[in-house]
């Protein structure tokens, strides 16, 4: 099973390599929502707009870097995989990969966040964390609805529209986390408990979406 | 008789609700006053829409454990009197929020909104908002009922969690927040006055009937409707 899984995250990730044109499509997107909050921001943001901001890219990033993920397998090659591996390995090698590229993305456009729009984080090894984590939890999510998405024939607004209101309570529960990396003082062992809390979300994702992949997947 | 037993015990009960809601005694609290009349009519639709989306998560289930179109129909029925549960509570909330929240505590109605509470009911209309548009992309009916009970299940499974967990996290003006004890995500019960239960306990049961009774005269229309479809 794990050397399937491999193979199947081998292919995705020479995929990727082979044909970057997506790759550097999504950092161009990523640079230039940035540059446009720059030039749209008169002063440097506040900690919480910031955040905020911060937050919302990640979430429009993630759906134009997974929803291709989906998009892109055509039926015989879908039909191709059905004979090879079985569905609960083709969602796991999927929802790795995915999870990698998000981890890409995020620290990208944190680092762009960081340059163009001044850095109000006084922690920011702790929002670096909490930045993998929120883009380990958004990458999920969006895997599963680009998945279901894929199946309506449609295209991104459909991801978002399927993904927003399921990824809010996480998105929420991490916009609060990051005010710990703000300087913002938590009670003691509120950090570890909102952490966990995200991470059960994630496990509770990973174990939603090997039960229901198989239902999605036939034809 | 023995089939309408329920249909006849919820009109009974709702018109003891209504009778009895605005006729029986309250007690006079500060700011609510006779807004607590309220309690039969709000709480109690967010109780009728989430047991009616949990019966739309059960048929869901079903319906992927064995593929039969009127298990479909159902899941998507419930749904849809859920959302309408759902809208109901809003609108009585809103009332009750313009008497309570706005007037003598100086709040707006757009901070209101921001109340974890409310947050989650607005996911919850959200999710079924995009699942009835999910339904609506389809053009193959097996497609569509397939791929739809998936969503429902997963939005499901992530929703409840969220409106049980992010209410006891926040503190918020809503009864039942933290702050007091417990921290329920409707209200606290142990604060409930006796006079108040006699009213309120009816009146869940009441509305919920009422609910599951909507959804199953407009299930038995689009049976009846699809009559090819559904093979016995």
């Amino acid at each position: 099973m794990i050397v399937r899984i491999t193979a199947l995250l081998k292919k995705d990730i020479l995929l990727e390599l082979r044909q970057q044109h997506t790759f550097y499509g999504i950092l161009l997107y990523i640079a230039s929502t940035v540059f446009v909050l720059y030039l749209a921001m008169p002063e440097s943001p506040d900690g919480n707009v910031w955040n905020s901001l911060f937050w919302v890219i990640q979430l429009f990033v993630c759906v134009n870097t997974v929803a291709k993920s989906f998009l892109q397998e055509n039926r015989g090659r879908m039909l191709y995989f059905y004979s090879i591996a079985s569905p609960v390995e083709f969602i796991i090698a999927k929802l790795l990969f995915n999870t990698i590229l998000m981890i890409i993305m995020s620290m990208v456009s944190l680092l762009l966040f960081f340059s163009f729009l001044d850095n109000p984080v006084t922690d920011s090894l702790k929002f670096t964390g909490i930045v993998l984590l929120g883009g380990t939890s958004i990458s999920l999510v969006f895997t599963l609805m680009s998945a279901i998405a894929a199946k309506a024939q449609q295209n991104a607004a459909l991801i978002a529209i399927l993904g927003f209101p399921v990824i809010l309570p996480q998105l929420l529960l991490l916009m609060r986390l990051s005010k710990a990396a703000f300087s913002e003082v938590f009670r003691e062992g509120a950090v570890l408990q909102l952490s966990g809390l995200i991470g059960l979300m994630d496990m509770l994702v990973l174990v939603m979406a090997v039960i229901l992949f198989p239902y999605l997947w036939k034809d | 008789m023995r089939k309408s037993w329920w249909k006849i015990l919820s009109f009974l009960l709702l018109v003891y609700t209504i009778a009895g809601g605005f006729l029986l005694d309250v007690p006079k609290l500060f700011i609510l006053h006779e807004t607590i009349r309220n309690l039969y009519f709000h709480v109690c639709m967010w109780f009728a829409m989430m047991i009616l989306f949990i019966i739309s998560f059960v048929y869901s289930i079903k319906y992927l454990r064995g593929f039969s179109y009127r298990n479909d129909l159902y899941a998507k029925n419930f749904a849809i009197i859920g959302s309408l549960f759902g809208i109901l509570g809003y609108a009585t909330g809103t009332i009750w929020a313009n008497y309570t929240w706005v007037t003598d505590q100086g709040q707006s109605l757009a901070g209101i909104l921001k109340e974890p509470k409310l947050i989650g009911a607005a996911i919850a209309l959200l999710i079924y908002g995009a699942y009835f548009v999910l339904r609506g992309s389809f053009t193959d009916m097996d497609k569509r009922a397939r791929i739809s009970a998936v969503y429902n299940i997963f939005a499901f499974a992530m929703l409840f969690p969220s409106i049980w967990i992010i209410p006891r996290l926040v503190g918020s003006l809503h009864p039942g927040a933290p702050g007091g004890e417990g921290g329920n995500p409707a209200l606290n019960f142990k604060d409930i006055d006796s006079r108040l239960r006699m009213v309120f306990y009816p009146a869940i049961i009441g509305w919920t009937l009422l609910g599951v009774w909507i959804a199953t005269l407009k299930i038995r229309i689009e049976l009846l409707r699809d009559k090819s479809m559904v093979h016995e």
